[in-house]
């Protein structure tokens, strides 16, 4: 081999080095780390006295726990469906020449521009019964009109999907509008021309067709109801109680305000394992395919 | 890469300039009055040569700023001074992270000054490692004087008058007790119900010895009945509503009374309301004579040589009569020493000092538990989960005993 | 692929009106926030309590604009976020520059090359995209003190930079997926080198994807906190923590209308960035980055 074919062979990997290094040491190593960390006495600081499972035995215990994981899986279900569901129907309700488009779109799309330090307050008021919606409501003239799921342990969980699905769903919107207007023109003329009925051209031809993107969006919004935190904590706070703890608020709250490090890491590899059994498979099936295939 | 290695090396270089004559100072006052009030210390030392570098971090009470000063210990890049709550200041004694201030201390004779019960927190292995602020106290009920008038209510001294003052003001139409349901506050409630059913030793063995035959006591149990009964008297809007929101119902006189530490006062005297003329402020029915306290405090950290006397500048600085005055003044809590001259206080401020004193010498001046000054972080917050959801209706009280007994245990 | 619609689709006068409605009824629902918080913080505090929180201002104020920006108390100083707007933008700018750089390299390299372990390797890199901020709190505050970068922009921006690598080689590796590979044999035949070969084949025709990672990567990074408030100094605070620090103060009046023209300020960038390049976002998505 000359030393140039060697050279051409050798630098891209000398490029692409730098990035898997640093993922490799602040991403898996960090995440080894945590492992660490669960299986010690870690209080307030990490430390390295090895106690074996006591912190997942101790995590599992409690109830609080149990609470967080049951909300995730309304949560996350709830959150990713209707995102989902939503983003298919405004995308397509869109893409049919609506005048003002230009409009829509970013009136759609800015929720996700905003942190919720910023929207929090504004989605508290809005919840609130004295102040919000249901005050409002009642002042046209709807006095029956009830609306008070943040005051209530069964229902909070729910408005905290609702303000999620204000932040994300636009985004995935935008996906699947870019997914509309990237299909053929022509494939869609031809069903016509056979006589299919809209419904019928959409959900036979149009949706199977937008399948990688159901796919992306399904990965980034699993990827956002894990790592739910600031929506939580400027709506509820974990409360009534602790009704709409998640998994990401436990793992803050025990890591660093309760003082119990280990309890906190062990969640955390919950976590990481949850979001895994999610993810890898999905990446598995993506990355199988050979290239050219995908699109 | 380059441009960040020269960044990084520019602001080295600024900070190497001249950091000794400067103290870098994390807390979470960070706006409206507390803040200013904060700003009398930073102009003081200014006066002294030592520049003040702030660093604020806001919420949850110092949740966020603690997490921040774990970073920054981990990164080896403390800051000079830390506000910090209770327990917390142990922890980081234990850490070995915390300067010696003996010096200072000896100067300032602070030993005598300072309530025991503070030095407990201020110490670590017989070291002062920080310097008290203030003292909270958190047995307070303000009330609206407009609606105790006209229903003709006086200062209700025990749980049934009390009882019987909630009465008459929800019959009259008013929310009787006006209340945020967040954890920390529940548990603020908690800390008074358990004072005003249990005693003073009964509170001491319960929260602060974490006796589990206290704990699980008959007497327990009424604390947590009294608490349902409370519960009944909030209006059915409290979930997650803020403190300062639950004062303005009793500012804007659609609520009888709150519960809630002193500085709530704050909120009544910004609605321009003066103590005795427009509302009410007295002890917990049942806890006259003992106050349940939090104290802020300013824990020195390790530094280098040439930032210590800066450091020390600071401590004397917090401890300082007119400081102390000016301070908490403006904060509604009373100084941390006894010594500080009560005139610039109001009616509320003066009756808070002269409580702290005598609970003081009566040796009923005790830590709050809902404020991190009667258990560790863990403990409290086991102790947070179950009177919250027992005040929120998950537990009976028989259950929330038996929950209580078992989550301290767990959390220790 | 160009922007026109499906056009295939034709839709009868009462299809339209139900499509017309829906959308309405949505856009109210997204922007009642946005517009709570506006007329808000054009109202004397005084009108605030009085409650009617969608009512338009009676007696509008510019008060707690000027307020945020440059007279509220955060922190010992009355300073409002000025300063704190600069924190961020010298956080932001070489954060999202590198990060796209880095992305558009991995990018090429992975969809271009074929090496052992290549699919391996963006599989860890995208799987990286998921791991939790805080747990990497405490390490990553250990590795910066030992670089000598905790309490630095230049911390930050490495921080920064290392979570954005996943996100920014995903979207640049998908979009050159598309990008025929028989251009750069030929180009390579001719003897271009690598980077000559990024430089003037691949690059100028990015447009899209640059936009769209610049957008994903710029809000991310504007709008974190738990980050801002753990690794910076009392120099280098960004904006978000200083709208923390001005609005969840513990005790003392709450000014929602300085809380929310501050929170409008804070955002304003971000919002300026979708609005002005919102349509660009949806072509760039649609060039390629989310085609599984």
């Amino acid at each position: 081999m000359t030393s140039a074919a060697w050279w051409r062979d050798t630098l891209p990997r000398l490029v692409l080095s730098p990035s898997f290094v640093l993922v490799l040491i602040f991403v898996y190593g960090f995440m080894a780390y945590s492992g660490w960390l669960s299986m010690t006495d870690s209080k307030m600081l990490p430390s390295n006295g090895f106690v074996g499972w006591e912190n997942y035995e101790r995590l599992f215990r409690l109830r609080h726990w149990n609470t967080a994981i049951n909300n995730l899986a309304i949560f996350g279900t709830l959150y990713i469906g209707i995102c989902t569901l939503l983003g298919l129907v405004l995308a397509i309700f869109l893409d049919q020449k609506i005048r003002g488009e230009g409009l829509i779109r970013p009136l759609m799309l800015y929720p996700m521009a905003l942190s919720f330090i910023v929207t929090g307050t504004a989605w508290k008021w809005f919840l609130d019964p004295g102040i919000g919606i249901e005050q409002i409501v009642q002042s046209w003239g709807f006095t029956e009109f009830e609306f008070r799921w943040i005051k209530d342990r069964d229902m909070a969980i729910y408005t905290v999907v609702i303000a999620a699905v204000w932040q994300s769903s636009g985004f995935v919107m935008a996906m699947f509008l870019a997914g509309l207007r990237g299909i053929d023109g022509e494939i869609l003329k031809a069903a016509q021309i056979d006589g299919a009925s809209n419904i019928k051209l959409y959900r036979r031809v149009v949706i199977p067709m937008l399948r990688p993107i159901f796919l992306s969006a399904f990965v980034v919004l699993a990827h956002m109801a894990i790592k739910s935190y600031d929506l939580v904590i400027a709506l509820t706070n974990g409360g009534p109680g602790r009704a709409t703890e998640l998994p990401a608020t436990f793992m803050y709250s025990y890591t660093f305000t309760r003082n119990q490090m280990g309890v906190g890491a062990a969640s955390a590899v919950i976590m990481l394992m949850t979001i895994a059994a999610v993810i890898v498979p999905y990446l598995y099936s993506e990355l199988r395919s050979k290239p050219g295939e995908r699109g | 890469m380059l441009k960040k290695l020269a960044l990084a090396t520019a602001i080295a270089a600024s900070m190497g300039a001249n950091a000794a004559d400067q103290v870098e100072v994390l807390h979470w006052w960070t706006s409206g009055g507390e803040a200013a009030a904060l700003n009398v210390l930073k102009d003081d030392l200014g006066g002294n040569g030592v520049t003040w570098q702030d660093m604020p971090v806001a919420g949850g009470g110092g949740e966020g700023a603690m997490t921040v000063l774990r970073a920054r210990v981990t990164a080896n890049n403390a800051p000079t001074a830390a506000q910090m709550l209770g327990f917390d200041i142990q922890d980081w004694g234990a850490q070995g992270a915390a300067a010696d201030l003996n010096d200072v201390a000896a100067a300032e004779g602070w030993d005598a000054v300072v309530p025991a019960a503070l030095q407990r927190f201020s110490k670590y292995d017989g070291k002062w490692i920080a310097a008290p602020v203030n003292v909270h106290s958190t047995n307070w009920v303000w009330a609206n004087k407009a609606i105790f008038d006209e229903l003709g209510l006086g200062m209700p001294l025990n749980f049934d008058q009390l009882v019987d003052a909630l009465d008459a003001i929800q019959a009259a139409g008013y929310t009787a007790l006006a209340h945020g349901g967040q954890a920390w506050q529940d548990a603020t409630l908690f800390d008074s119900v358990v004072l005003a059913t249990g005693g003073v030793d009964f509170y001491r063995k319960a929260m602060i010895d974490l006796d589990e035959a206290a704990l699980g006591s008959d007497t327990m149990k009424m604390a947590f009945d009294r608490m349902a009964k409370l519960r009944s008297y909030v209006d059915d809007n409290f979930s997650g509503r803020d403190w300062n929101l639950a004062s303005s119902m009793v500012i804007n006189k659609e609520a009888g009374m709150q519960i809630m530490g002193d500085w709530a006062k704050g909120e009544f005297l910004n609605a321009g309301q003066t103590p005795g003329e427009e509302f009410l402020c007295f002890r917990f029915p049942g806890t006259a004579g003992a106050v349940t306290f939090n104290s802020d405090q300013f824990v020195m950290f390790a530094v280098g040589d040439d930032r210590q006397s800066a450091q020390g500048q600071m401590a004397k600085a917090v401890l300082s009569p007119s400081f102390q005055s000016a301070f908490n003044v403006v904060k509604g809590s009373v100084p941390a020493r006894t010594d500080v001259s009560d005139a610039d206080f109001d009616a509320c401020g003066k009756k808070g000092m002269r409580d702290l004193a005598d609970a003081n010498m009566n040796g009923s001046l005790l830590g709050s538990m809902a404020h991190g000054h009667a258990a560790p972080a863990a403990v409290k917050n086991a102790v947070y989960d179950v009177v919250t959801a027992h005040f929120n209706g998950e537990f009976s009280s028989d259950d929330a005993v038996a929950e209580l007994v078992a989550a301290v245990a767990d959390a220790q | 692929m160009s922007a026109s619609t499906t056009q295939a689709v034709r839709t009868g006068r009462a299809t339209r009106f139900v499509i017309y409605t829906v959308l309405v009824v949505f856009c109210l629902f997204y922007l009642t926030p946005l517009y709570v918080m506006a007329v808000n913080s054009l109202k004397p505090l005084d009108e605030i309590r009085g409650g009617g929180m969608l009512n338009l201002p009676l007696d509008a104020t510019l008060a707690p604009w000027r307020s945020a920006w440059s007279e509220a108390q955060i922190g010992v100083q009355a300073s409002g976020l000025k300063p704190y707007f600069l924190n961020s933008i010298y956080m932001v700018v070489p954060a999202v520059l590198l990060s796209t750089l880095l992305g558009a390299l991995n990018g090429y390299v992975l969809s271009k090359y074929r090496f052992r372990g290549d699919k391996i390797i963006f599989g860890l890199m995208l799987f990286s995209c998921f791991i939790p901020f805080q747990i990497v709190l405490i390490p990553m505050a250990k590795i910066l003190g030992i670089l000598g970068l905790s309490g630095s922009t230049a911390g930050l921006v490495l921080v920064h930079l290392v979570y954005g690598i996943g996100f920014s080689t995903l979207f640049f590796k998908n979009y050159y997926e598309a990008f025929p590979t028989e251009l750069i044999k030929a180009a390579q035949l001719d003897g271009a080198s690598f980077f000559r070969i990024f430089q003037r084949i691949l690059l100028p025709s990015s447009g899209p994807i640059i936009v769209v990672c610049v957008i994903w990567q710029f809000t991310n990074i504007w709008n974190d906190f738990l980050f801002g408030a753990s690794f910076a100094d009392f120099d280098s605070q960004p904006i978000t923590v200083a709208l923390n620090n001005l609005v969840s103060s513990s005790t003392g009046v709450k000014e929602y209308n300085v809380h929310f023209a501050g929170a409008i300020l804070a955002a304003l960038p971000t919002l300026v960035v979708y609005v002005v390049a919102g349509k660009y976002f949806v072509r760039g998505l649609m060039a390629g980055s989310v085609k599984g």
